[in-house]
């Protein structure tokens, strides 16, 4: 029964875990790529271009006649494709060639975005030679690039998405929602579609049945199987294709990096060389995970065995590695690293294995929550099943035998098998120098307003975004509902909407069935806190929230919701609200102020990802277990005594900046208030009583 | 009684449920209707809120553009009964949606997360035509 929690917050800073470019990459090969002048491009794309005879065109020809036969063609598709903006040329290609004599009437204006893509063509067409297509294109060569020569990648795209990660897909969905029948060209480095991430380190450990596991999918509380990857492949449209869809689609480029990007030129610049002219930008290349020098100095044969997690890969190799292991290491204590100690450690149960977690900070999540919870909280991590080791850290790491010998800073000698590494993220901007891309020096990611813009045109959400944040202040967030929030209204910008960051994101974690908490806000250990508990009872656990709203994705996202309709709207009164509404949009706890808000609001705080309960047995018999004490283990209060349910306030200057609500479900949007007044107040106790401790007790 | 203990930077205060009896006399009011964070499926102004997480991905879909002109259309569609000149759209809609089974699955048994996006369309014909169909139930009782 795990929630989602939200990804590390950026915490220790490791050294980077570069990458380098060779300064080859940037060349184009050839010079032929630069087939049309910037100037030429940028008039083309936005008027009525087809009378003109472009002066590049000769140039494509010149440069095409040096290559081979396909990339000739390639190059003077490539050049059309800009001249008249990719996917108007296509159509006005194929009308004009379909039927000669019946040019249509509005062939003067190419509108830029041409919205107006050919008929869906699901074979490939037979090539046809221009006759009076003349008419269209003055310029036109006899014979013209069809289908089959068309690029794999197209040369232009009216969206380009630079990253293919949930504040993508966030922002696809969002420009789609927009702008139906918009083409999005998705360009990432990751040979996968994109994925959500929480379940890699929550559900996918608690399912049993491994069957789903290795295709990625998990099973909800209901039955119903859900993938991590957010679309099935069905719903995205070829590359090559993506022109010819009448209603637009997304299509997603595999494998590719793009190296920089030509913000007046508008133009993004591939790791191949390949080029695409696009009319907004996102960029949503999230980050890298760091890694500490001690691993980066080590031994290939320790490096082998060291895994920096982030991805389906690093979950793949892990889940693997951990049927076999019979010890390993997880170096981090934060979200990421706590989470992955505690699913290890269920694995542990069943098997030989032994978890050792290891970090810096006096107990899990030492940088979130104030120390008193933090001990209480590492309590926890043990009774999971756990060896949790505070204030530790490798020194030095060798290889002998088979394993991989660590030596830490306590002199202790631990032997593992293999070593998880989780602390921290650092934010891709490896296209910001090239591209004249501001970079935050604060908080690392790229610099952008509160609309989320960093130039014009450019926009850049998720974990790689340093933005304004109108009632916090600048801020970079690395949670997974951030990333949707903020991808989402990148897309809306990118399609007009000018808005400002405004509705807070907020996460979540769960630490067995006993433990859960939500938060909002700046959630900073080293922030003054005021919290106000309550004594928990029973009903207060998320494993009860959970039973008794039948809900276990509570972390669905707003994206990911399932349609339904609200029933206090007009046209839900058509609308059935007979429709089995999922749980996370269903009124979940009458009683509860906070969760009458309605389908929508409730259903907006589930954002934290997909993934989420698994059944009750397993986690249930976990926590079970007594708490492993260490030796310089400070003394916790006991699980479920003092600190059974409450809220926490972070304060800044006497204004509560983050709430982490303990414990305490369905409360979210009167914290969400609480943060957006941002007044100051003067008795804390009176703020929390808003929060109706002691609800379920009667 | 309540308690409160401090440990460094952080206090802690312990309440018990006669301490939080009174009402708050903190200054906020919270208001669940008035949550302009998130404006529903219909905005202030009574048009349709496309980017509404409760559409899912309804109308950013390959479908989306048929989805929006068949909802749209119900949504302003002022015959009697409501919806019922909007078949074509509807028909469309389906037309496009069942080119991608995967994404709108019409079978209600199987294991999809689509598959409340197509019941809601599916729905929606249903309750046009119910809606026929006691209108056509209450004409015929009027005109008795």
């Amino acid at each position: 029964m795990f929630r989602v929690a939200g990804s590390v917050t950026a915490s220790r800073l490791s050294a980077v875990c570069c990458r380098t470019v060779t300064a080859k990459q940037f060349q184009v090969h050839g010079a032929s790529l630069h087939v049309l002048s910037s100037e030429t491009s940028r008039k083309s794309r936005n008027g009525p271009a087809h009378h003109r005879i472009p002066p590049s065109w000769q140039s494509v020809r010149t440069m095409a006649s040096a290559g081979d036969s396909q990339a000739k063609i390639n190059y003077i598709f490539y050049g059309l494709a800009v001249l008249f903006g990719g996917g108007g040329i296509i159509y006005y290609m194929r009308e004009t060639s379909k039927d000669g004599n019946k040019t249509k009437k509005s062939t003067a204006a190419v509108p830029a975005e041409s919205k107006e893509a050919t008929e869906p063509v699901s074979e490939k067409p037979t090539s046809e030679t221009t006759k009076s297509g003349k008419k269209l294109l003055d310029a036109m060569p006899q014979s013209y690039p069809d289908y089959e020569v068309m690029p794999d990648i197209p040369g232009h795209a009216k969206y380009l998405l630079i990253g293919g990660g949930t504040a993508s897909f966030a922002a696809f969905r969002a420009i789609r929602a927009s702008d139906a029948k918009a083409q999005v060209l998705v360009v990432t480095e990751e040979e996968e579609l994109p994925y959500m991430r929480p379940p890699l380190s929550k559900e996918l450990w608690y399912s049993d049945e491994p069957k789903l596991v290795e295709k990625l999918k998990f099973k909800q509380w209901n039955g119903k199987e859900r993938s991590v990857y957010y679309n099935p492949p069905s719903f995205y449209v070829e590359p090559k294709e993506l022109a010819y869809q009448e209603n637009g689609g997304v299509a997603v480029v595999k494998g590719r990096k793009v190296m920089k990007l030509d913000p007046q030129k508008q133009v993004a610049v591939l790791d191949n060389g390949w080029e695409i002219f696009y009319d907004k930008v996102l960029i949503a290349t999230g980050g890298r995970p760091r890694n500490i020098p001690v691993f980066e100095r080590a031994s290939q044969e320790v490096k082998d065995r060291v895994t920096l997690f982030r991805g389906i890969k690093d979950f793949k190799r892990l889940d693997e590695v951990s049927r076999n292991a019979s010890t390993i290491v997880v170096v981090g204590g934060g979200f990421l690293g706590s989470e992955l100690t505690c699913a290890l450690g269920k694995r542990s149960r069943d098997s030989s294995l032994k978890v050792i977690q290891m970090f810096p900070e006096p107990g899990n999540m030492g940088k979130v929550l104030p120390e008193y919870l933090s001990q209480w909280t590492t309590a926890k991590v043990r009774g999971e099943g756990a060896t949790v080791k505070p204030e530790t850290f490798v020194k030095r790491a060798r290889f002998s035998d088979g394993k991989v010998i660590l030596k830490l800073n306590t002199g202790e000698e631990i032997s593992t098998d293999h070593v998880v590494v989780a602390v921290g993220l650092e934010p891709n901007t490896e296209l910001a120098k090239e591209s004249g891309l501001e970079v935050d020096d604060t908080y690392g990611g790229f610099r952008v307003n509160a609309e989320l813009e960093a130039r014009s045109d450019i926009w850049v959400a998720g974990d790689a975004s340093s933005f304004y944040d109108i009632k916090l202040g600048r801020r970079r967030v690395e949670h997974h509902d951030h990333a949707v929030v903020s991808g989402r209204l990148a897309g809306e910008n990118m399609t007009g909407a000018r808005k400002p960051y405004w509705h807070q994101s907020m996460f979540w974690s769960d630490l067995g069935p006993d433990v859960g908490y939500e938060a909002i806000g700046i959630v900073d250990s080293s922030l003054p806190t005021v919290a106000v508990f309550a004594k928990a009872t029973e009903k207060d656990t998320p494993k009860a929230v959970v039973e008794e709203t039948g809900e276990s994705l509570r972390s669905v996202t707003e994206t990911e919701a399932e349609a339904t309709l609200p029933t206090k709207e007009e046209t839900v009164a058509a609308v059935s609200g007979e429709t089995t509404a999922p749980p996370e949009v269903e009124i979940k706890d009458p009683s509860d102020p906070a969760s009458a808000t309605g389908v929508e609001p409730s259903a907006s705080e589930k954002t934290e990802s997909a993934t989420d309960e698994e059944p009750a047995p397993d986690v249930e018999a976990a926590a079970k277990l007594v708490a492993e004490v260490e030796t310089e283990n400070r003394v916790a209060p006991t699980p479920k005594e003092d600190y059974g349910k409450g809220v926490i306030f972070y304060l800044r200057d006497d204004i509560i900046v983050g709430i982490v609500l303990w414990n305490l479900f369905n409360r979210m949007p009167i914290a969400r208030k609480i943060i957006k007044e941002g007044k100051q107040h003067q008795d804390l106790a009176e703020v929390a009583k808003l929060f109706d401790l002691h609800a379920d007790e009667d | 009684m309540s308690y409160c203990r401090e440990q460094g930077k952080d206090k802690i205060i312990f309440v018990t449920k006669e301490d939080h009896e009174s009402p708050s006399t903190a200054d906020i009011t919270y208001n669940p209707e008035e949550d302009d964070d998130s404006p529903g499926l219909i905005l202030p102004n009574g048009e349709i809120n496309w980017q509404c997480p409760c559409l899912g991905g309804m109308a950013s879909g390959p479908c989306g553009e048929p989805f929006k002109e068949a909802f749209s259309c119900f949504h302003y569609s002022q015959a009697e009964p409501k919806g019922s000149d909007c078949i074509e759209e509807f028909r469309s809609m389906q037309e496009c949606m069942s080119k991608y089974p995967e994404l709108y699955p019409f079978d209600k048994d199987e294991d999809n997360d689509k598959e409340e996006q197509t019941k809601t369309t599916t729905t929606v014909e249903q309750k046009t035509s119910e809606e026929v169909a006691v209108t056509k139930e209450s004409t015929a009782t009027r005109a008795s």
